[in-house]
């Protein structure tokens, strides 16, 4: 099969429009995500977002529309028991995690009907992706890229010196509520493409990369930007032609970018 | 005019009180060194004027209002301990890191509009470091960074600095050049300073006024009166008397 076949495939322009959307989001997001060091926090959201799949599915509910209110409640949830209990904030998303996975295996137990969908979402599958889901994407993505740009002051004083920022009259704790609420939204909107396993390879990689090699935060974005998107066109057609899982292929195009800049770097 | 007013400042981290009933005021132009023992509740008495640590009682009010209805921040440059705070391998540009200083001025949905990179540039000049503008601020050395914070807290042209022991990353020729610069923001510009600094031989050669903490309030006032004091000479001993009063050349 030649390229402009494959092209034509409308799973496959489905797959395109929606990665592309949901890569660049999971690229700026893990910027700010991984310059906080909360970059775990993508994966313990993950983890609630599969008990949260489980719970839509159990009782016959549209799965995203589940997942989206639980896992922000859950993010917010991360944020109050890191301030408040004294807690530091890996072992709070643990705890999150933890609670979210076991609900999900509990209510997979439980039900016995739904185990074959539940586990699709483990590993993600954007080639399979419904159109709805197609618009979903966009549509939040779109979201999350306007609240970042009008908050984008706001978050890189939060993130460059959270102290100082609070001396220049910048409402910290509302901002990290904004950073954690837009990584719930698009953690959920990037399981269906890589799975709840990897979505944080998603907001993690394509920071990572760019923090290697860019001179200042913009380029940072850009840098960033450009290799999740990539990657995702590289992964989902690489996944098709090889019959590759798609939302491995992602992860590892990525992995190996970050190795190019590690190379790029010492020469 | 009164910039700053403490009445009956008690803090209290845990079980431990680690600032007591402290009451000053500063006004405008005074040029006051914060000194005290490690551990006597200077960093955390900044921080409380700052709003960055809740106070137990008591009061504070900034330009004639209380901390909690108080917005005009840009009033306000600060200074932190060497980059105590500052998240190093955040690619940041200088005039990035510049720029902060000027989101007080600004409400929500912070617009950065031309002005404000004429403000940046003036500063820079000012400092002298003009030619640092497009490196990134993890690049440049202690000294360099210093300047590039200290340009910072100056680019919205506060009425009060507040320095948290700035001159520890710089060597002495610096260090010498930092405090002059200090004198004439404060003897030229009228911008007050409170400096926290244990070098108090500084202190008497630039500040006019002493604030000597030691969890209570042991001192505030004239540099000089202190040296002179009969009662600070009882409480210090006279040794350690005159080695707070002794001035750099």
């Amino acid at each position: 099969m030649d390229l402009l076949n494959f092209l034509q495939y409308t799973f496959i322009q489905k797959a395109f429009l929606a990665g592309a959307f949901v890569a660049i989001v999971c690229s700026v997001l893990g910027l700010f995500l991984v310059l906080r060091k909360m970059s775990l926090i993508g994966d313990g959201l993950s983890h609630v977002s599969f008990g949260a799949i489980a719970l839509g599915l159990f009782f016959g509910v549209y799965p995203f529309c589940i997942a989206i209110p639980v896992v922000i409640l859950a993010s917010i949830l991360i944020l109050k028991i890191s301030e408040r209990a004294k807690v530091y904030g890996d072992a709070a998303i643990g705890i999150v995690s933890a609670v979210g996975i076991s609900g999900g295996i509990i209510l997979a137990s439980l039900s016995k009907g739904f185990n074959v969908d539940l586990f699709s979402y483990l590993f993600g599958n954007i080639l399979a992706i419904s159109i709805t889901e197609v618009i979903l994407s966009i549509v939040l993505s779109v979201v999350v890229l306007v609240v970042i740009y009008f908050f984008y002051w706001d978050l890189f004083s939060a993130t460059f010196d959270e102290e100082y920022a609070k001396t220049t009259g910048i409402k910290t704790n509302f901002i990290n509520i904004i950073l954690t609420v837009l990584t719930a939204l698009t953690v959920v909107l990037s399981v269906k493409m890589v799975g709840i396993m990897l979505v944080s390879a998603l907001l993690i990689l394509p920071a990572v990369t760019a923090l290697q090699i860019a001179k200042g935060f913009k380029a940072a974005m850009i840098i960033g930007a450009l290799v999740s998107l990539i990657s995702v066109i590289f992964g989902i057609t690489l996944s098709f032609f090889l019959d590759l899982p798609t939302g491995a292929t992602i992860v590892i195009i990525n992995a190996l970018f970050l190795m190019f800049t590690f190379l790029y770097k010492r020469i | 005019m009164s910039i700053l007013e403490i009445k009956n400042v008690s803090i209290r981290y845990n079980q431990s009180e680690v600032v007591k009933d402290v009451s000053f005021t500063i006004n405008s132009g005074d040029f006051v060194g914060l000194a005290g023992p490690n551990g006597a509740g200077k960093t955390t008495l900044v921080k409380a004027i700052l709003g960055l640590v809740p106070i137990t009682s008591g009061s504070v009010e900034l330009f004639g209002e209380t901390k909690e209805k108080f917005s005009s921040w840009s009033k306000i440059g600060y200074l932190p301990q060497k980059s105590s705070t500052i998240n190093v391998l955040f690619p940041a540009t200088v005039n990035e890191v510049v720029m902060l200083g000027l989101l007080s001025q600004k409400t929500w949905f912070k617009k950065i509009i031309k002005n404000d990179q004429f403000k940046i540039n003036a500063i820079l000049q000012d400092l002298g470091i003009v030619n640092l503008k497009k490196r990134m601020f993890s690049e440049l050395s202690g000294g360099q960074q210093q300047k590039v914070l200290l340009a910072r807290a100056l680019v919205s042209s506060p009425e009060v600095l507040i320095f948290d022991e700035p001159s520890t990353a710089l060597d002495p020729e610096s260090r010498e050049s930092f405090f002059q610069l200090l004198e004439r923001l404060n003897k030229k510009n009228g911008i007050a300073i409170i400096l926290i600094t244990h070098d108090t031989g500084y202190i008497g050669k630039y500040a006019n006024k002493l604030l000597y903490i030691d969890k209570n309030l042991i001192y505030f006032g004239k540099f000089s009166e202190f040296c002179e004091s009969e009662k600070m000479k009882s409480y210090f001993g006279k040794y350690e008397q005159h080695l707070i009063c002794h001035q750099h050349d």
